[in-house]
């Protein structure tokens, strides 16, 4: 991962987050408490103010600051879960170069393991790990096979998109919507819907990268 | 949304101003990280620190000072505050007895706190409320929810850790007086969370959510309006049936308001509720009405029955001096 690649994830991660504002309110507010839109805006603002801090650092300085800082602004659920996330990648940035296709992808499955530890939660519950848990197993899958690049994005996006759409039919057993019972079912999860858009969106930038 | 504010953005910050003003005897607000302190640092005694999203209030930051709490770390309005705020709230109170979080059982609240005490360099334990038994089948969901009997579990641990209780003993009255509080409210309103601007559930003019939580979570089912006395005969019989109290047991009946219903029918709802405990036998010795655990401007109201025993009604009785509990022996 490069430092470069990452600031720029970040700048059309916020704008395809904020152009989603009406959806992801709406979807909260039929099974969660209303604020995951308001949280990510605030996490994704505060992760640009950091730019011009970051854009000098190595990859897993950057990924490691980022995560602190979401850390401490976002709150909420989402907040421990990205940080975990951020963090976890920075380790793996750390211990060893993450330069290869694979290395992404393991170090992708890393940072998925430790949300799904820190949430206590794993796939069928109705969380942002229905989109994760998907897209880190076919990440790792296709990288063994050694696929084109493009394919790959492609598929990463189809995962991304099938797990989240997987959680309209579940009931939710954690986080907020779990207190609706079967009155969860019929919507989708919003916290399965931003991580499915901020996937969607780095795999598209990631596709401008190869030509 | 009507509402009193000026910026969206700024109206945690200007209210938490407010408050530290008006009580500018009792607590000292910090910043960036937000924490309340008491404004006189307590010596030789366990911290209790407490916290959670804001639009609860008086919940926390009301409990803080003698008898109760020692700081509270309010998140933004319904989200978990951040362990930045939790580890600076911890270091300014710590008096060498270690660190007693009390936490709602949230995922979130749940997964922060639990990440500051992972990073904390002192002792710490922490107390999970889970009063709420509106939430059914418990162990398919992430659990009870922490609602108002909250309240009694600081006031009682705050009271014991004033005598100098080490760690252990705190944590241990938190977890018994938490076991022994059982909690459900009824929306008759949704509430609106001031930077989303629309009610956060839709509901109609005669219907109301029976088992509904703080953050306007539905509860166990949308019902039609019904009297008051055919409404507190559920909840009461939803907590009775969780509590399983013998005959003569001495309770606290606690009448919570989730901030826009007026008083009046709050005490309406308590003598409707007192006379289904006395007739189950149970002896109401100590009682609260008003709004201690509010839901930004939703209507309804919550009731909470708490099992008595000679130590939870000392701890009870013990005096207190916070913004929103205040009494003398």
């Amino acid at each position: 991962m490069k430092t470069l690649f990452i600031l720029e994830a970040m700048t059309t991660v916020n704008q395809a987050i904020l152009s989603s504002e009406s959806e992801l309110e709406s979807l909260d507010r039929a099974i969660g408490d209303g604020d995951h839109f308001i949280n990510l805006k605030r996490g994704c603002a505060a992760l640009l103010a950091m730019h011009d801090e970051l854009s000098p650092l190595a990859p897993a300085e950057v990924l490691q600051r980022m995560g602190m800082k979401l850390l401490s602004t976002i709150g909420g659920a989402s907040g421990p879960l990205l940080a975990t996330f951020f963090m976890t990648l920075a380790k793996a940035e750390k211990t060893s170069d993450v330069s290869t296709l694979a290395d992404i992808a393991s170090a992708f499955q890393a940072s998925v393991d430790a949300v799904k530890q820190r949430g206590k939660a794993d796939r069928g519950e109705k969380t942002m790990l229905d989109t994760l848990i998907p897209v880190a197993e076919t990440f790792t899958q296709l990288t063994q096979q050694d696929t084109d690049r493009l394919l790959l994005l492609t598929a990463l996006q189809q995962a991304a998109e099938q797990g989240m759409q997987s959680t309209r039919e579940m009931i939710a057993t954690k986080g907020r919507a779990s207190f609706l019972g079967e009155r969860a079912i019929g919507h989708i999860d919003p916290g399965a819907r931003s991580s499915q858009i901020i996937i969607h969106t780095i795999c598209e930038l990631a596709k401008t990268k190869i030509a | 949304m009507k509402k009193f504010i000026n910026n969206v953005d700024d109206l945690l910050v200007e209210s938490l101003s407010g408050f530290a003003a008006a009580h500018a005897d009792l607590v000292e607000l910090h910043l960036e990280p937000h924490f309340i302190t008491r404004k006189n640092k307590a010596e030789n005694k366990v911290a209790i620190i407490s916290g959670g999203g804001s639009g609860h209030e008086p919940l926390h930051s009301g409990y803080i000072g003698y008898g109760m709490l020692d700081a509270a770390c309010p998140g933004y309005v319904f989200t978990s505050p951040s362990p930045d705020q939790m580890l600076a709230a911890a270091e300014a109170v710590h008096a060498g007895k270690g660190v007693l979080f009390i936490v709602k059982n949230y995922a979130g609240d749940v997964m922060n706190f639990e990440m500051a005490a992972e990073m904390l360099p002192f002792d710490n334990a922490t107390v999970l409320t889970s009063d709420d038994v509106a939430v059914e089948n418990s162990t398919y969901t992430t659990g009870r929810r922490g609602v108002a009997g909250t309240v009694i579990v600081e006031k009682a641990v705050g009271s014991l850790a004033e005598t100098g209780a080490d760690l252990a003993a705190c944590k241990a009255l938190g977890d018994k007086v938490n076991s022994r509080t059982a909690s459900m409210g009824v929306a008759l309103t949704s509430c609106t969370v001031p930077a989303a601007g629309r009610p956060t559930f839709d509901m109609g003019e005669l219907e109301l959510e029976m088992g509904v939580g703080i953050h306007g979570e539905p509860g166990r089912r949308r019902e039609s309006m019904r009297n008051a006395d055919a409404i507190v005969a559920d909840l009461v019989a939803a907590i009775l049936e969780d509590l399983k109290p013998a005959r003569g047991t001495e309770v606290l009946l606690l009448i919570n308001g989730f901030a826009a219903t007026p008083l009046m029918e709050l005490y309406l709802l308590y003598n409707s509720a007192a006379k289904l405990l006395q007739a189950q036998g149970l002896v109401i010795s100590r009682s609260l009405v008003g709004n201690y655990t509010t839901a930004l401007d939703m209507a309804g109201a919550s009731i909470t029955v708490c099992l008595l025993d000679d130590e939870i009604r000392q701890h009870w009785d013990s005096p207190v001096h916070t913004a929103a509990l205040r009494w003398q022996r």
